[in-house]
């Protein structure tokens, strides 16, 4: 798949498989095109070739199997609306056309904010939400859904600890329903600890699987090439890690 | 003292410097356009239907109506004002509905632009009907120009953002001035024509509302119904468009359907507007209720039925006032009704109206000063006791109904004279600290400021540890931190503090100040 901007290439050549019932995370230096990843894959983007199968189907064909959460930045948090109204945006594909949200949808929203950790915040009006607790509603949206696989955008950006507690417990409990989730990630200290499987991005696929083999200084040196001081401390330590 | 009130200042200018761009752009496009037209204005008054002939100032002073002519208005006796009455409300409730998408679309000035293109349409229209033998004043057709040409600049202004680097604004200020300048242009041909029967034509520039027939009335209601009916039917619809358009579209919405419909809307409301308030002050009659309204709630359901009811009762306003004082011209004073309906939403509104946030400002103040007071009067009298508590059960209180003085309380905290008085006389109105005898210097808790010196010190300290204990932050520097933050704890946070701190220790009791209490000024950095 090739996507790009105003005929500038943002990603190319990007041939991956997700392994189903994993937690990928999709790492690159910024500008690497890991939300346009997303976007095209879930024909937000329009693609400049290639294509993109879910369930071994056309997105459009599989919409309600596939979750997105979009980045939090990407929205105007001081709309007049509540955490509950956000939440249920989730399930109007499934009320479809015309009808107002019923009681019914309303309680699966209600269960979904109950999942994150955010039942006590339904009624609250979203700008007086924390970062955190706004990421939450974004995720409370997509399991709102029950889809059987996930794709996240920087999920973990900007929020506190206990928020990140709360997504990592949610990735483990829909790996734990074998259902899948792609999540673009940038703090790659806690790749490891909260990944299964790593896909490393720069405009280009440099490697992808296990993270265990793939998730090397080598790879993270490739992936980030010069750009980074930071990045040749953060595998030079790494290296001495593994010697351990 | 001014800290709080730049902070409030500039968050207040982010939140209105949108409506704000709004609101000046449409003066100044007023202004800069009756510059221009002013001339033409004059020559084509002649023609209009019930205008008075307009002369020099001192034949035109107001004239106060009789009672009987009030009266006549507001029973709404005559007919002619009960169909411009009715026309204008149902026109004002359609376009508040819109407005609100339009506003929360960040789409605020595509009115704007719809009803500066609609110009040349209406010019093309006249000229096209003219040329084949018809009257170019018909009505319909002149709309039928308006609508294709309003859309016309719409699908410009979209076009341009989306195929070009040009931005929005760019765009918009683009479409806007080149389309109304080709109408300014033909209509000044059409003014050197011999047929010369233009004059019509002008109600499109400035509206007239007390031409309004009952045909008119019609086309509004049928716009409105449509509306209407669009706005309850669609409304989850556009609500997600509005606010997430992404997401919207990955869900399968056919965002761009959805788009073109609201513009559709927003072109007829601002085509039928312009006929009675002029293309001039249409956007207003669409974002001004919808601006007002957001003061008062929260909720896209509540803000979108309170724009309808300000737009009604705006224009309902501007049509009594106009039939009361014939010089005053119905747009204009709607437009000046609904600005005073949003200026009075600013102030007054209960969800984020100025005075709403000053009130909740000087809510946090007075509570930060309280828990400052409250923790003073505890530390020193900790002190105090500090000896003879160390030879006895470690978990003992502290004696809090001793008297303290000011003096000491003037050293333990870096606070002003006034500050402390300030504080202590909030906590005597609030029954948390009494005189003793008669010696205004000497003070002593009440039994509701014990406990809650107890509770502020015991939260204070608690966060104290937290961030000695998880956060690595040095004993020295805590305080500070703490002193930062404790005040806008939530209780949530305090359990969730206090089920960490139970793990940690088990007693409940106010722990021991982590760090030596006596030594340490507020603000200074302390030896490392």
């Amino acid at each position: 798949m090739t996507v790009a901007y105003h005929r500038r290439p943002v990603i190319w050549d990007i041939d991956y498989n997700a392994p189903a019932g994993k937690l990928v995370a999709i790492v690159g230096p910024n500008g690497a095109g890991k939300s346009t990843l997303i976007g095209a894959a879930l024909d937000l983007v329009p693609k400049a070739s290639g294509r993109v199968r879910f369930f071994g189907e056309k997105y459009s064909s599989v919409r309600a199997r596939v979750g997105y959460v979009p980045q939090r930045e990407s929205v105007d948090w001081d709309f007049p609306v509540s955490a509950i109204d956000v939440v249920a945006m989730g399930v109007y594909r499934q009320i479809g056309w015309f009808w107002p949200v019923g009681k019914k949808h309303l309680q699966i929203a209600m269960d979904a904010l109950d999942r994150v950790g955010m039942a006590d915040y339904a009624k609250r009006q979203i700008s007086q939400l924390s970062g955190g607790q706004q990421q939450r509603v974004f995720l409370a949206r997509a399991l709102a859904q029950d889809a059987d696989m996930y794709l996240m955008d920087e999920p973990f950006v900007g929020v506190d600890a206990a928020t990140e507690r709360a997504i990592v417990d949610i990735l483990h409990e829909l790996r734990g329903q074998g259902k899948t989730a792609l999540v673009v990630h940038h703090d790659l200290q806690t790749v490891t600890e909260y990944f299964d499987d790593v896909v490393l991005l720069n405009m280009r696929l440099v490697a992808s699987g296990p993270v265990e083999t793939v998730f090397t200084a080598d790879n993270l040196r490739k992936t980030y090439g010069g750009k980074l001081q930071l990045l040749d401390q953060v595998g030079h330590r790494m290296t001495i890690d593994e010697g351990h | 003292m001014s800290c709080p009130a730049v902070a409030y200042l500039s968050t207040l200018w982010t939140q209105l410097s949108r409506t704000m761009l709004v609101v000046v752009v449409y003066c100044s496009l007023t202004f800069s356009s009756s510059c221009v037209w002013g001339q033409a204005h004059d020559h084509g008054a002649d023609g209009q239907r019930h205008k008075p002939t307009q002369g020099s100032l001192a034949r035109s002073s107001f004239k106060l109506p009789t009672g009987e002519e009030l009266v006549n208005v507001l029973l709404l006796r005559d007919y002619n004002t009960r169909v411009v009455t009715f026309g204008t409300i149902l026109l004002g409730i359609t376009a508040g509905l819109i407005g609100v998408f339009m506003l929360l679309r960040k789409r605020s000035l595509v009115g704007d632009v719809v009803s500066h293109s609609a110009l040349p349409g209406i010019a093309m229209a006249y000229l096209i009907a003219e040329s084949v033998g018809q009257s170019g004043r018909s009505l319909p057709v002149l709309m039928i120009g308006a609508t294709i040409a309003g859309f016309l600049g719409v699908v410009c202004t979209v076009g341009i953002r989306r195929y070009t680097r040009v931005k929005e604004d760019a765009a918009l200020a683009l479409v806007l001035s080149v389309f109304f300048g080709f109408g300014v242009a033909l209509f000044t041909l059409i003014q050197s024509l011999p047929t010369g029967n233009s004059a019509g034509l002008n109600h499109f520039i400035y509206g007239n509302t007390a031409t309004m027939i009952a045909s008119d009335v019609y086309v509004i209601v049928i716009a409105s119904v449509v509306v209407w009916i669009s706005g309850f039917f669609l409304f989850k619809e556009f609500k997600l468009l509005c606010f997430d358009q992404r997401f919207a579209a990955s869900q399968g919405w056919p965002v761009t359907a959805l788009d073109l419909l609201l513009m559709a809307l927003v072109v007829a409301v601002t085509v039928i507007g312009m006929q009675s308030v002029g293309l001039l002050l249409v956007v207003a009659m669409l974002i001004i209720p919808a601006a007002a309204a957001r003061f008062w709630s929260d909720r896209l359901e509540r803000v979108a039925l309170l724009a309808c009811a300000l737009g009604g009762l705006a224009s309902y306003f501007g049509v009594i006032l106009s039939a009361l004082f014939p010089n005053l011209a119905a747009g204009a004073v709607i437009v000046l009704t609904g600005t005073a309906f949003f200026v009075i939403s600013l102030l007054f509104g209960w969800r984020r109206g100025m005075l709403q946030r000053i009130w909740m400002q000087m809510r946090v103040r007075y509570r930060v000063q309280q828990h400052h007071l409250l923790r003073a009067v505890y530390e020193v009298l900790e002190l105090v006791q500090i000896e003879s508590i160390a030879e006895q059960d470690e978990s003992s209180l502290i004696e809090l109904k001793q008297a303290v003085s000011l003096g000491q309380l003037k050293q333990h905290r870096a606070w002003s004279k006034s500050e402390l008085a300030r504080s202590i006389h909030y906590a005597r109105r609030d029954d948390l600290v009494v005189d003793i005898g008669s010696d205004p210097n000497v003070v002593r808790l009440t039994k509701t400021g014990r406990a809650a010196a107890r509770r502020v010190v015991r939260n204070h300290r608690m966060w104290e540890l937290y961030l000695i204990n998880f956060a690595d932050i040095a004993p020295s520097h805590v305080d500070r931190d703490a002193d930062l933050i404790e005040h806008v704890l939530e209780p949530e946070m305090i359990e969730q503090l206090e089920e960490i701190m139970e793990q940690a220790s088990a007693t409940m009791r106010v722990p021991p100040s982590p760090h030596d209490v006596t030594t340490e000024p507020p603000n200074s950095e302390g030896p490392q």
